[in-house]
C-alpha cells in the first residue's frame, strides 16, 4: 500500500477517498494564531488539507510559550505566524504552508479581497467590529467562515455561512428504506414466489424477514381495507400473526421480523425534514441554482411522478439471518429499483438543467447517484449573518435562556463575550487583564452587560454576579487546555464543511468548562 | 499597559485562573503563587496511553502547569497514527510511543519532566500507581480501562462507617473516542461511580455466529471472518495468525475475495478485511483534541479546585450537529471494585493454597492463577520466577496467621477471570473476616476496658 494513504487510513474509513480528495484541495486561511488558531489548524494539517496561510501580525512573547505549542523558547522575538507556521509544516509535508506577518484586523480593513481565494477562513481571536466586517465579505466573496474564541474558561465556535447543503449526512441512526408496507411490485412478485408454510424446516428458518414481513402486511391490509396496524392492539395483533408463522423456536429470522415490525408501522412516503426541503423557495430553480438544489427539483418532480410519493429508493438491506441465495436476490432486486430510480431522476436533472439554460451534463453521475442514495438525508444548515444576530438576536430565546437552568450560564457567557468587546473598546484592555483594577473592572463590566441587554431589547434580566466576577477574574487569558477544546470542535466543524459529510452545527456554541455544561444557542 | 512585557512569566494566562480568587469554585480552593508552584513541584500525574489521546494530553497538561508526568505505553509506532498523534514523525515508525512523545514535548515546553514507561500496564508493581496524585487514562481497550480502574479503587479504603477514608481516593480521568463521538469522565473512587459500576456503558463486541461463516454468508465481512476464522486454520494447521503480517492479511483478503466470488457476495476490500479482522476504529484528530481537552481541564480542576468539576460523565457527538452531555450517573454500591470489598468469612485454619482454590470456585470472583498481597507484603506472587520461589513456602501456613491474627482485614488479590470469553487480568479487593477471632479480640477488649 502506498505511503501516504496508509497515513490516512484511519481517517478514510469516516470520510472515504472522496471526502479526502475535497480535504486536499481545499485551502485554509488563519486569523491570530495563538493556541485557539494553531491548535485548530494543527488538527487540520494533520489530516491533510492542501493548503494553509497563517496570518498574525504579532511577536512571540514569553507568555505565549506557557500555552501555545506551536512555538518554544528559540521564538521569543520573532514573527509569531513565522514560528506556527514552520510548526504546522513539520506535522505533513504534504501540506502548503504559508504565513503574512500582518494584523488580521488590518487586512480586513484594507484588502477585503484578498479572502476570496480560500475555501474557508478560520476567524479566531476577533473582536466583534472585525467580525461583522469579516462575515459581509465571506458571504459576498462565497467563501466559508468560522469564528473562534478561547477567553478563560469559555469560548465560542461559530460558523457563518449563507447555506450549506448536504447530501452525505450519514446520520448514526435512520430507518432502512425497505419499503416493508410499500413494496413496488417486483419485490412484490418476489415474495409471492415464496410460501411461508414450506415444509422444509431448514429453507423456513432462512427465509429473511423482508420476505416474511411483506407477505404478513399484505395478509393484513387485505383484512384492514388497505390501513396498516396503527393502533396498539393491533400492533400487537400483527407481532401475534408473526409468532403463529414459527414452527420452531429458535427461527432467528421470525425473531428478527419481529423485532422488525415497528419498520412496518412507520408511515409511507416521505419525512417531514424532505417535505420541508421540498417545498424551500430555492427548489423552484433558475440559472443560477445551484447543483443541490437542481436534484431537489427533479427529486420534487420524481415523487410526484414516477416515485409514487416515494423517495428514490437507497437500494441496500442491512443483514439478516437469510440462505445465502434469498438473501442475494433479494440485494439484487433493491439495487435494480434503485438504478432505476436513479436513471429517472438523472433524465429528470438533465431536462431541468435545459431548461434553466445549463449543460445537461453540467452534474455528474456519481453526484446524483449520491443524492439519490441519500435523498431521504438530505439537510440544508443556514446561518445568520453576524450582525443581524448582534443587532437584533431573538428575544424570546434569549429571555427564555437566560432564566433556563440548563442555558443560564452559556447565555451568561454569550453575553459577557460581548460585553468584554464592548469594555475593550471603551477602555482599551479587557477586564481583569491587568492586576489591580478588578473591583473597577468588575462594576464597569455589569455596567456594559446592563447597556448590552437594554441595547438588545432584553431589559429585567441579566447576567448572574458571580458570573461577572468570574469573567473579570478570566483577564482575556487564553488557556491552552481551552484552546485546544475549543480548536477541536472547530477543526471538526471545518471538516464537515469542506467533505460536505456529515452535518454541521447549526448556532453559537458556548463553550462553559466549569461544570462543562456546553450549550448551542439559536439567536 | 507597560507592565504586560517587563515581568511576562510563560504562566502569564495561567496565572489568572490559578492566582485569582473566584466565587464560582471548589471549597478547597487556596488561590496564589504557592498553589501554581505546587502544581509545578508537587503533582505528579500519570498518563495511560500514548496514542490519539495520549499525545494531546501529555501536550495539555504539559501547557497546564504541570512538570511532573509519567506516560505508559506498551505500543510502538506506526504509519496508520500520524492523521492524528502528532507528536510522531514518519521516521519514528517502529519507536516506542511513550519514549518519542516523552521527548517531544519536553523539547517544545521546556521545563516539563515527563518520564516514559514502555511496557504494559500490568508490568507495573501496583506501588507504582500509588505515587500519583491522579491517573489520566487515554486508552482504546475496555480491558485495560478495567485493569487500571481496579488498581485505582484498590487503594481506596473505608473507616468503620464504610465512608471512604480521604487520603486512600485515587482519582481518575478517562476519555474515549470513536470517529466523531467521546467521551470524558471523571472517577473519585468511592464517591463516583468506577469504571465497572458501569461496564454496560461498554456493550461487548457482536461476533457473527460461526455457522453463519461456514454455511450461510451474506455479507463481505462473513467472507472475510471466514477466512480469517475458519479458512486460515484448515490450511495452516498449528500455525497461529498475526494480523500485523501484512502476507498473513493478503492471504485472508485473497481467501473471502474467493469466497465473495463463489456466493456472488460484493464488496471485499482490502481496507475492509483490515477492519474487519483487525476491528479497526477511525480515528480523527479533532475528537481527540476535544476529549483530550476536557480530561486535561478536569485534571486541573481537580487538583487545583480553580472551578468546579464535571459531574460526572461528558459525551460528546459530532455526527449531526453539535451534542455535548453532561450525566450524572450513580455508583452502584455493590460494585466488586470500588465497594467495600467482597466479604469473605474464613476458617482461622484455612491455608493460603486453600484460599488461592476458593478464589476459583468463588462465582462473583472466578479468579484463576491469583496473587495475593495483604497490606505491603506479597503473600504469594505467581511471577516473576523468583518472588514465585521465595513465597512459595507461605502456602502451606494458614492465611489468619500470615496476615498477622488480626480478625478482619482487606487483602489485594490479582489474577485472571474472563470477560467475554476472553482472558483478562483483574484485581480484586476482598474483605476479609475470620470465623472465632472476632470472640478473641471482644474479650482482649473487654479486658482492656
Amino acid at each position: 500500500m502506498a505511503e501516504p494513504k496508509a497515513k490516512y487510513d484511519r481517517q478514510l474509513r469516516i470520510w472515504g477517498e472522496h471526502g479526502q480528495a475535497a480535504l486536499e484541495k481545499a485551502t485554509i486561511c488563519l486569523l491570530n494564531c495563538g493556541p485557539t488558531g494553531s491548535e485548530t489548524l494543527k488538527n487540520l494539517v494533520l489530516g491533510g488539507v492542501g493548503s494553509i496561510t497563517v496570518i498574525d501580525g504579532s511577536k512571540v512573547e514569553p507568555g505565549d510559550l506557557g500555552n501555545n505549542f506551536m512555538v518554544d523558547e528559540s521564538c521569543v522575538g520573532q514573527s509569531k505566524a513565522k514560528c506556527v507556521c514552520t510548526f504546522l509544516q513539520e506535522l505533513n509535508d504534504a501540506v502548503k504552508a504559508k504565513f503574512i506577518e500582518e494584523y488580521p484586523e488590518a487586512l480586513i480593513g484594507s484588502n477585503p479581497s484578498f479572502f476570496s481565494q480560500f475555501t474557508i477562513i478560520v476567524a479566531t481571536q476577533l473582536a466583534e467590529d472585525s467580525m461583522i466586517k469579516l462575515d459581509k465579505i465571506c458571504r459576498e466573496a462565497n467563501v466559508l467562515l468560522i469564528f473562534a474564541r478561547s477567553y478563560g474558561l469559555t469560548g465560542f465556535v461559530r460558523i457563518s455561512v449563507k447555506e450549506h447543503a448536504v447530501i452525505e449526512s450519514k446520520p448514526d441512526h435512520f430507518l432502512d428504506d425497505l419499503r416493508l408496507n410499500n413494496p413496488w411490485p417486483e419485490l412484490k412478485r418476489f415474495a409471492e414466489t415464496i410460501d411461508l408454510n414450506m415444509t422444509d424446516p431448514v429453507a423456513h428458518k432462512h427465509t429473511p424477514y423482508v420476505v416474511i414481513l411483506v407477505k404478513i402486511v399484505e395478509e393484513w391490509t387485505k383484512a384492514h381495507s388497505g390501513a396498516l396496524p396503527s393502533t396498539r392492539d393491533e400492533k400487537k395483533e400483527f407481532k401475534d400473526l408473526l409468532k403463529a408463522g414459527m414452527v420452531a423456536m429458535d427461527e432467528d429470522n421470525y425473531k428478527e421480523a419481529i423485532e422488525a415490525s415497528f419498520k412496518v408501522f412507520a408511515s409511507r412516503g416521505i419525512n417531514s425534514d424532505l417535505l420541508r426541503i421540498m417545498h424551500d423557495s430555492c427548489s423552484e430553480v433558475e440559472s443560477n441554482s445551484s447543483d443541490f438544489w437542481v436534484m431537489v427539483a427533479a427529486l420534487k418532480e420524481f415523487i410526484a411522478n414516477e416515485g409514487g410519493e416515494e423517495a428514490p429508493l437507497e437500494g441496500s438491506i442491512p443483514d439478516m439471518t437469510s440462505s445465502t441465495e434469498l438473501y442475494v436476490s433479494l440485494q439484487k432486486i433493491y439495487q435494480a429499483k434503485a438504478e432505476a430510480d436513479f436513471l429517472a431522476i438523472q433524465q429528470r436533472v438533465k431536462s431541468i438543467l435545459k431548461r434553466i439554460g445549463r449543460d445537461p451534463d453540467s452534474i455528474s453521475k456519481e453526484m446524483i447517484k449520491s443524492f439519490c442514495k441519500n435523498a431521504r438525508k438530505l439537510k440544508i444548515c443556514r446561518y445568520r449573518p453576524i450582525e443581524d444576530e448582534f443587532n437584533n438576536p431573538s428575544v424570546a430565546e434569549l429571555q427564555k435562556n437566560l432564566t433556563d437552568e440548563e442555558y443560564s450560564v452559556a447565555m451568561g457567557f454569550y453575553i459577557l463575550l460581548r460585553a468584554v468587546d464592548r469594555f475593550a473598546a471603551n477602555y482599551n484592555s479587557f477586564p481583569g487583564q491587568f492586576e489591580g483594577e478588578m473591583d473597577e473592572d468588575i462594576s464597569r463590566l455589569k455596567t456594559a452587560v446592563v447597556g448590552l441587554l437594554s441595547d438588545l431589547g432584553c431589559n429585567g434580566t441579566t447576567v448572574t454576579e458571580d458570573l461577572i466576577n468570574e469573567m473579570c477574574r478570566f483577564g482575556a487569558s487564553e488557556l491552552h487546555a481551552v484552546a485546544a477544546f475549543i480548536g477541536g470542535i472547530a477543526s471538526q466543524e471545518v471538516i464537515k464543511l469542506i467533505t460536505k459529510q456529515f452535518v454541521p452545527m447549526v448556532g453559537t456554541f458556548i463553550f462553559n468548562s466549569i461544570d462543562q455544561r456546553s450549550q448551542l444557542l439559536v439567536l | 499597559m507597560a507592565e504586560s512585557t517587563v515581568h511576562q512569566s510563560r504562566s502569564r494566562d495561567l496565572d489568572k485562573l490559578l492566582l485569582r480568587p473566584g466565587n464560582l469554585v471548589a471549597p478547597t480552593f487556596e488561590p496564589g503563587a504557592q498553589l501554581r508552584d505546587d502544581l509545578q513541584e508537587y503533582a505528579r500525574i500519570l498518563v495511560i496511553g500514548a496514542g490519539g489521546l495520549g499525545c494531546e494530553l501529555l501536550k495539555d497538561l504539559a501547557l497546564s502547569g504541570f512538570k511532573n508526568l509519567e506516560v505508559i505505553d506498551m505500543d510502538r509506532i506506526e504509519v496508520t497514527n500520524l492523521n492524528r498523534q502528532f507528536l510522531f514523525r514518519l521516521e519514528d515508525v517502529g519507536k516506542p510511543k511513550a519514549e518519542v512523545a516523552a521527548r517531544r514535548v519536553m523539547e517544545r515546553v521546556s521545563g516539563v519532566n515527563i518520564v516514559p514507561h514502555f511496557c504494559r500496564i500490568e508490568d507495573k508493581d501496583i506501588d507504582f500507581y500509588r505515587d500519583f496524585i491522579i491517573i489520566v487514562l487515554g486508552l482504546d481497550s475496555v480491558e485495560a480501562r478495567s485493569y487500571i480502574n481496579a488498581v485505582a479503587c484498590g487503594f481506596l479504603e473505608y473507616d468503620s462507617d464504610d465512608k471512604p477514608i480521604e487520603e486512600t481516593v485515587k482519582p481518575m480521568v478517562d476519555g474515549g473516542t470513536e470517529g466523531f463521538k467521546g467521551h470524558a469522565r471523571v472517577i473519585i473512587p468511592g464517591s463516583t461511580p468506577c469504571f465497572e459500576c458501569t461496564i454496560w456503558l461498554f456493550p461487548p463486541q457482536v461476533k457473527f455466529p460461526l455457522c453463519t461463516l461456514a454455511e450461510t454468508p451474506r455479507t463481505a465481512a462473513h467472507c472475510i471472518e471466514y477466512a480469517h476464522l475458519i479458512k486460515w486454520d484448515e490450511v495452516h494447521s498449528g500455525k497461529t495468525f498475526d494480523p500485523d503480517d501484512p502476507e498473513h492479511m493478503k492471504w485472508v483478503y485473497t481467501e473471502a475475495v474467493k469466497r465473495a466470488e463463489l456466493f456472488g457476495i460484493q464488496g471485499v476490500t482490502y481496507s475492509l478485511t483490515q477492519g474487519v479482522v483487525k476491528n479497526i476504529i477511525p480515528a480523527i484528530a479533532s475528537t481527540n483534541a476535544i476529549v483530550s481537552a476536557a480530561c486535561t481541564l478536569e485534571t486541573l480542576k481537580l487538583v487545583s479546585g480553580c472551578s468546579k468539576t464535571l459531574s460526572n460523565y461528558l459525551t460528546y457527538n459530532g455526527v449531526e450537529g453539535l451534542h455535548i452531555k453532561v450525566t450524572e450517573f450513580v455508583k452502584d454500591k455493590d460494585c466488586l471494585v470500588c465497594g467495600p470489598g467482597v466479604l469473605l468469612e474464613l476458617d482461622t485454619s484455612v491455608t493460603l493454597q486453600k484460599f488461592i482454590d476458593m478464589l476459583e470456585e468463588h462465582p462473583k470472583l472466578l479468579l484463576s492463577k491469583a496473587s495475593v498481597r495483604h497490606q505491603a507484603t506479597n503473600l504469594y506472587m505467581q511471577a516473576p520466577q523468583v518472588l514465585e520461589e521465595m513465597t512459595r513456602s507461605n502456602l502451606n501456613l494458614p492465611l489468619f496467621e500470615l496476615m498477622g491474627k488480626v480478625p478482619r482485614d482487606i487483602i489485594h488479590v490479582t489474577g485472571t477471570t474472563s470477560r467475554d470469553g476472553k482472558k483478562a487480568s483483574c484485581l480484586r479487593k476482598l474483605c476479609l473476616v475470620f470465623k472465632g477471632a472476632d470472640a478473641v479480640t471482644d474479650q482482649d477488649m473487654a479486658v482492656g476496658a
